[in-house]
């Protein structure tokens, strides 16, 4: 995991190659996930992140070893970009034993302890809260350290979320709040859910640093996350990050996309951050095709090795069907 | 639902479309009654619902909240002390519990705290249940929790008809009234209902037999049916109660029944601990205990929140391989 030693993003090529990477692990591992879920290996709802890679992977940069991460039911972007190596996600994903989550949580609910890794929530605005207590425990034991909170444009309309917001800045807790604007929750365009739509001006509201950014922008994300974070960390208290991205893909793999057209869906595919930051390097001469290519091969290769861990998993046994209900197992 | 299926033709109808249809009646009979929650009118409903409302009836009456539950499910309630009908969709039964304050603290006790004064006609649906590897925080039962609660009504519907049937007189009730709607239901077919609303009640019986009264509702009758077949197999002729109304339970049907075979097994898709099998469990003790010739026998999910995985899911939810043997429990050794 990178050390983000200083509050600018460094327009290096190993750096901006490892970006472009973090973006395509999560662009190809979700690609595979859909056709997975076509063959029924994956089951349950599967809300995928095509379009919006750049907000987990720029975020992240901005995060250390001992950073906490709270994030939604789409979460495999923040998982992979996490560290969370692809290989227990995947077989998360198939629900075997191997599963970062030991199969139980599926899809939506991705943890991982090393990795101070607190999923995977499916309840919308349900994680907010917990960032907060996450952050409140850091600040009670004098330690310096992040908690970033990723959701939704549509958690902004819970409680929770107003919640949440005042408290951090009331008692000014190390939380970093990233949404994810994708204009869209299932399908209410942000417009018909929200009376104010600019998401960052209700984060001002409540006397926090808030800004908005341009979330198809790797590196425009990791810039503004790395001011954020260092704030958040120097004990400022919270901060708000409103990232502007959308997503490509359907809600969830039963979603007929009523609700929006196919040259707005189009439209925004121009700007997809990957396209856009490997045609950059490429146009200055930071990347060559060859480059390219073994990055696109050295991503299939995980990829494929994933499947294949997945598929060698193992069930967990129907014996052991109640267990981690609580620590200390009771009698029901 | 099982035996007298006609064949599959042009009268058939899903339970999902039943619900809409209902919707769509009590739309055009009362301009009191609207539809109001998440995603009901552009993307047609999480359950696809009330696909094609919006275009019937416009954005006034077919209403996309933002992912506000306590607040639309509280305007509800503020809507139906105004004046009018409100049905408020939840898409989930997990997702009630952050309307919970307002249906048990508000539409609960209102009547009761203003000394009869404020009534609340208000009927909130949502999906209930488990089978779609949704995981722990999409797919449990709570229907139970709320028919804990004096002041709501709670129905079950497990047929089309009571799908169709079940909405009109609820809107029609002068109190607030809940209905569950089980997830594994939705894609049932059967013949179209009529328009006839139904009692609201009572329980049904939904299979007559003599040796042992099997109760259940919603998500668990068609799995309870599948095991009065195989019991029937062996000669064990089960009668099977639909609950239809969680609360108040009508307890005539069920103690009749028991009192008649003298055996008595609940099928509840809730946890065990403090559940609804429990009480009706407790109700055949005050009342029939003396008519029993066996100990009650439940069948319950397992105490765990729902795992992922397939087996696991399925291994947490009665089956009907359960219900035979809970129900082969009740007539001993043979
Ligand atoms: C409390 C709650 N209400 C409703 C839902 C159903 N639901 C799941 S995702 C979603 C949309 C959320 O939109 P947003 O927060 O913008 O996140 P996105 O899916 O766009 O990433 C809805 C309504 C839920 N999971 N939790
Ligand atoms: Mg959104």
């Amino acid at each position: 995991m990178t050390q983000p030693a200083a509050t600018k993003p460094h327009l290096s090529r190993p750096h901006l190659l490892g970006l472009l990477r973090g973006m395509l692990r999560i662009r190809r591992f979700e690609d595979k996930c859909a056709e997975l879920y076509t063959q029924e290996k994956i089951r349950g709802f599967l809300h995928l992140y095509n379009g919006e890679e750049a907000v987990s992977v720029g975020v992240m940069q901005a995060l250390t070893e001992d950073d906490a991460v709270v994030a939604t039911y789409r979460e495999h972007g923040q998982a992979l970009a996490r560290g969370v190596p692809m290989n227990a996600v995947m077989a998360e994903m198939y629900g075997k034993a191997e599963g970062c989550s030991g199969g139980r949580g599926g899809s939506m609910h991705l943890f991982d302890a090393e990795r101070r890794f607190y999923g995977g929530n499916a309840i919308v605005g349900g994680g907010l809260p917990l960032a907060v207590g996450l952050a409140l425990a850091d600040r009670m034991q004098g330690r310096a350290r992040v908690t970033a909170c990723f959701f939704g444009d549509g958690a902004v309309a819970e409680g929770e979320f107003h919640e949440s917001l005042n408290l951090a800045a009331l008692w000014t807790l190390p939380v970093l709040f990233v949404c994810e604007n994708n204009l869209y929750a299932m399908g209410t365009a942000l417009e018909r859910a929200q009376s104010q739509t600019d998401i960052h001006a209700k984060a001002a509201a409540y006397q926090m640093p808030s800004e908005a950014v341009d979330g198809m922008d790797v590196v425009a994300v990791e810039a503004a996350a790395l001011r954020a974070a260092a704030a958040v960390r120097a004990g400022e208290g919270p901060h708000f990050l409103e990232c502007r991205t959308y997503r490509f893909r359907a809600h969830s793999m039963f979603d007929a996309q009523l609700y929006r057209g196919k040259d707005e869906v189009e439209e925004w595919m121009k700007r997809d951050p990957i396209v856009r930051l490997a045609n950059w390097m490429t146009e200055t001469g930071m990347m060559h095709d060859r480059d390219r290519e073994e990055l696109e091969a050295e991503v299939a290769a995980e990829v494929d090795a994933s499947v294949a861990f997945a598929e060698a998993g193992s069930w967990e046994p129907i014996e052991t069907l109640t267990r981690h209900v609580t620590r200390a197992q009771a009698r029901p | 639902m099982t035996a007298d299926r006609p064949p599959p033709g042009t009268n058939e109808i899903t339970y999902r479309e039943a619900v809409k249809q209902a919707i769509r009646d009590a739309m055009i009979r009362d301009p009191r009654v609207f539809l109001m929650g998440e995603d009901v009118g552009r993307y047609g409903g999480c359950y696809a619902v009330s696909k094609g409302l919006l275009e019937e009836f416009g954005p006034e009456r077919i209403r996309d909240t933002p992912l506000s539950e306590s607040t639309f499910t509280g305007a509800g309630i503020g809507a139906a002390l105004g004046g009018m009908r409100p049905i408020v969709e939840i898409m989930t039964v997990n997702f009630s519990l952050l309307a919970l304050d307002q249906i048990v603290n508000n539409a609960a006790t209102l009547l009761h705290m203003s000394g009869g004064l404020f009534n609340v006609p208000l009927v909130i649906r949502m999906a209930t249940g488990a089978g779609r590897q949704l995981a722990a925080q999409h797919s449990h039962s709570l229907e139970g929790w709320y028919a804990h609660v004096p002041g709501l009504k709670v129905l079950a519907p497990a047929t089309i008809e009571d799908a169709r049937g079940m909405l009109w007189p609820a809107l029609e009730d002068p109190d607030p009234v809940l209905i569950f709607e089980h997830v594994m239901l939705y894609n049932d077919t059967g013949p179209l209902p009529d328009r006839r609303p139904v009692d609201i009640t009572k329980a049904a019986v939904r299979r007559p037999g003599k040796d042992v009264t099997i109760i259940t509702y919603g998500g668990m009758l068609p799995k309870t049916l599948a095991a009065a077949d195989m019991l029937a197999a062996d000669g064990i002729a089960a009668e099977v109660i639909d609950l239809r109304v969680l609360r108040p339970l009508d307890e005539e049907t069920v103690i009749a029944s028991v009192r008649r075979t003298r055996r008595a097994v609940i099928v509840d898709e809730g946890w065990r601990s403090g559940s609804l099998s429990a009480e009706i469990s407790a109700r055949i003790m005050e009342q029939a205990f003396w008519d029993l010739d066996a100990p009650v026998g439940r069948v319950c999910s397992a105490e765990v929140p729902m795992p992922y995985p397939r087996h696991l899911e399925q291994a947490a939810l009665p089956q009907p391989d359960g219900i035979v043997a809970a129900a082969r429990a009740t007539l001993g050794p043979r």
